[in-house]
């Protein structure tokens, strides 16, 4: 490489080597924001979400009414577990995240009893370290329910978890954390008495309650193929869900003007809302920016 | 295909952050693996060790890389640091073995010959040894590239932005499009650089462009070197690197 | 390091032993997918290579192929074949895409150790009178094993990594343990699963290492430990008329 005709064209290249590690470097920027970083003056809000479409349909509702608001925003989507994002939360690197009062109580305290909505708001407030705070709830909610298909409920009078006793022949389908949860087979087997299987079928759950490998699916609320299926969620009277409502967490110092846009368009968002957003998503493919700009124009929330 | 038309901003924005986060670790596997491979290949005593233990490290699966390397190296396991770390890893672990085998494979007798005209040890090594060795050497470059392109997808399960957010989120909302077009850009991404490399080789080794085959070069090949050349040809490595490692 | 000590405490726990889920379900379910795809590719890919190092047809094809596979993003194929295929079966499905993530190295193992042979000896087979079905079968299936038995063990790296995701495709596998610890901050279990495919990777490396070293015929094992760097010219010359000139490894 060095010989006397190629010192040139080396030294060129490893210059060229040198300015694109030097670029990768200087480059930074997330691909999921629409907007481009500026400079961080005060007043910019980091905004994160969870790796689920319908968390960064509802982070970008959020982030959409704050900079109509006149506030500059930056999107950190798809962060992913509460491990990497809780932490980042309590050292400020994001102000404002959107999460689920039940699923982000049991993070804090795993042993809670509380499972009615404002039981466990109440004890999310308390349960909130130092540095973070918990905005108002919205009443749109995305929890953990069990369905069927139509023909089991019918097949076996099934309306609520209790019904599930008697019947053969249990599986039930859900992420691999399931297993181990409190609500999940174990939880259904003290709480209700129903022996069931598990199957880890992950993201394909639906898919397989529809297929037959499963015949209980645990399937989030808002996900708008409950109601394209013909999914029948079996009501639960003895609580063994935690009641898990959208629910903003922010960083302690989060300016008042900023938490008044953020509790108006909480307060605005409904269950039924939140499903369209998800069919939005899903079945007309749209992209989350899309789709936030569109539900905040119809309510008035933008600007 | 409406949706890669209404999403072709994120398309491409995935894809600028897959190149950024794919390059890092192309070039300091390859920078690291010089030093590496030719200790590999200069001591015979550690080149069995050397090689054996960057190979162990090649066969560990990428999920468990991920979950190992920040109990060990105290980094976040949700941070774009443990997949760069990983990524470099296994181009360092295809890399060395090429560095190795690259400077063995240049002949003794031009390596005796240019000490005898004069060459220092370490002359020796930058003007003679790593020239002869060039092509070799690119053929494992462009393995490593292409593999840590393929390999940075699975970024996504830590958290890393890259292509692999279209098979994650498009899996999820059920959108063929989107796992598809993910699994086309990163062909595609991993197939320029491969190509660009080539460019590259050829345009500092320009002795390469010297027709491969010998009936093409102005000397009358000898009997012996056709027969082992035609097949083996240094110049035109096909069967190591080939079935070297690929994408996991 | 209590991590470390959590995670082998995991590994050694008489209750992750047994019961539904235990490790040696978890590790059968694994190596029950890598057998089924790299029978598979075996069927596929060797006699295709074979063909293509014996008569010399297709070699462009074979060496494209092997390097845009390497590009192909196993994560992605995964997720791509089971939403075509339906989740049911999605168990078919990935056994073919780790088929397909196997085949490449195989068949570049297959065709490079044919192509490496001295053609002086197949021309010597041929002046001999054999057929063209014997000379694969007699001398350049023999000498190509060691190469083909590197492919091998490149392949069953790589069904082995990839098969640690298919639980996200709804299918168990080691991969099962490490995503549900992840998920649920258990880093015993995390730590624990990862060092466990880590080590089955290792073992199955091993094994194929030494298939590799020992599958070579007699003859062509003693004249291959010849290093072409550090010989002078004598030897070298004698090196060269043994049974194949390739060089050492």
């Amino acid at each position: 490489m060095f010989t006397v005709r190629n010192k040139g064209r080396f030294a060129m290249t490893a210059a060229v080597v040198g300015a694109s590690l030097a670029l990768t470097g200087c480059a930074s920027g997330d691909p999921l924001a629409p907007e481009p970083d500026a400079e961080a003056p005060s007043q910019t809000i980091v905004i994160g979400s969870q790796a689920y479409y319908s968390n960064e349909i509802i982070a970008e509702l959020y982030a959409q009414a704050l900079e109509a608001g006149g506030f500059d925003v930056e999107r950190n989507y798809q962060i992913g577990q509460r491990d990497a994002y809780i932490p980042a939360l309590e050292a400020g690197e994001v102000d404002l995240f959107p999460e689920y009062t039940g699923n982000l109580l049991q993070f804090w305290n795993p042993d809670t009893t509380a499972t009615q909505a404002d039981e466990v708001y109440a004890e999310l407030v308390t349960a909130a370290p130092e540095g973070l705070q918990i905005l108002d709830q919205s009443t749109a909610s995305d929890q953990d329910s069990y369905n069927v298909t139509a023909e089991f409920a019918e097949a076996n009078n099934l309306s609520t978890l209790a019904d599930l006793a008697g019947v053969e022949g249990l599986v039930l389908g859900g992420a691999p954390e399931l297993e181990e949860r409190p609500y999940g087979p174990s939880g259904l087997q003290d709480v209700y008495g129903v022996a069931v299987g598990f199957e880890a079928t992950g993201d394909t759950t639906v898919e397989s309650l529809l297929a037959g490998i499963v015949n209980v699916a645990n399937v989030f609320s808002a996900d708008p193929r409950i109601g394209q299926n013909d999914l029948v969620t079996l009501g639960d009277p003895e609580g063994l869900f935690l009641a898990s409502n959208v629910v903003p967490v922010a960083a302690s110092d989060l300016p008042q003007a900023a938490i008044d846009i953020i509790n108006a368009v909480s307060a605005a968002l409904t269950p039924e809302g939140l499903v369209a957003l998800n069919v939005q998503s899903t079945v007309d493919q749209l992209g989350f920016a899309e789709i936030a700009t569109a539900w905040l124009t119809e309510k008035g929330l933008l600007g | 295909m409406t949706w890669v038309v209404s999403n072709l901003a994120l398309i491409i924005d995935l894809t600028i952050v897959h190149v950024r986060l794919s390059v890092l670790p192309i070039i300091i596997g390859f920078v690291l693996a010089i030093p590496l491979g030719w200790v590999a290949y200069r001591f015979r005593l550690t080149r069995g060790l050397i090689l054996t233990l960057v190979g162990l490290l090649y066969t560990i699966p990428s999920l468990a890389m991920f979950v190992i390397l920040p109990p060990l190296l105290g980094i976040g396991f949700l941070s774009e640091a443990n997949v760069l770390i990983a990524l470099t890893i296994y181009a360092l672990a295809i890399m060395a073995r090429s560095v190795a085998d690259a400077l063995a494979s240049v002949d003794a007798d031009v390596r005796q010959a240019a000490t005898a005209v004069g060459y220092s040890s370490w002359s020796r090594f930058w003007l003679v040894d790593l020239p002869l060795a060039g092509p070799v050497l690119l053929a494992g470059l462009r393995v490593v590239a292409v593999s840590t392109v393929s390999l940075a997808t699975v970024g996504i399960i830590v958290g890393a932005q890259s292509l692999g957010y279209l098979f994650t989120n498009g899996y999820q909302r059920q959108i063929l499009a989107s796992v598809l077009t993910g699994v086309v850009m990163t062909v595609l991404v991993a197939l320029i650089f491969d190509r660009l490399l080539m460019l590259l080789g050829r345009w500092v080794m320009p002795w390469m462009r010297v027709g491969r085959t010998p009936s093409s070069s102005r000397f009358r090949p000898r009997r012996r070197s056709h027969a082992n050349s035609s097949s083996h040809s240094r110049l035109a490595p096909t069967a190591e690197p080939v079935s070297q490692g690929s994408a996991r | 390091m209590n991590l470390f000590t959590g995670a082998f405490a995991w590994l050694v726990d008489a209750a992750n032993w047994q019961g539904s889920g235990s490790i040696p379900q978890r590790v059968t379910e694994h190596l029950g997918y890598t057998a089924a795809a790299m029978i598979l590719a075996v069927v596929i890919a060797v006699p295709l290579g074979w063909w293509v190092g014996h008569t010399g047809r297709g070699k462009e094809l074979v060496v494209g192929v092997t390097g845009a596979a390497r590009a192909l993003p196993s994560f992605g194929l995964l997720f791509l074949f089971v939403m075509v295929a339906g989740v049911l079966l999605r168990e078919p499905a990935s056994v073919i895409v780790l088929m397909l993530l196997a085949v490449p190295p195989i068949l570049a193992g297959a065709y490079s150790g044919l192509e490496v042979i001295d053609r002086r000896i197949i021309d010597a087979a041929r002046s001999v009178g054999m057929t063209e079905w014997q000379i694969l079968w007699r001398v350049e299936v023999p000498l190509g094993l060691p190469l083909l038995f590197g492919g091998l063990r490149s392949a069953v790296l790589q069904v082995v990594a990839t098969a640690v995701l298919i639980v996200y495709i709804g299918l168990g596998g080691i991969g099962f343990d490490i995503v549900q610890g992840i998920q649920l901050r258990r880093y015993d279990q995390m730590l624990g699963s990862a060092l466990l495919v880590i080590a089955l990777a290792l073992i199955l490396d091993a094994i194929f290492a030494l298939f590799e070293r020992y599958a070579v015929p007699r003859g062509v094992r003693a004249g291959r430990n010849i290093d072409v760097r550090t010989t002078p010219l004598g030897r070298r010359a004698t090196a060269e008329t043994t049974a194949t000139s390739k060089k050492a490894m």
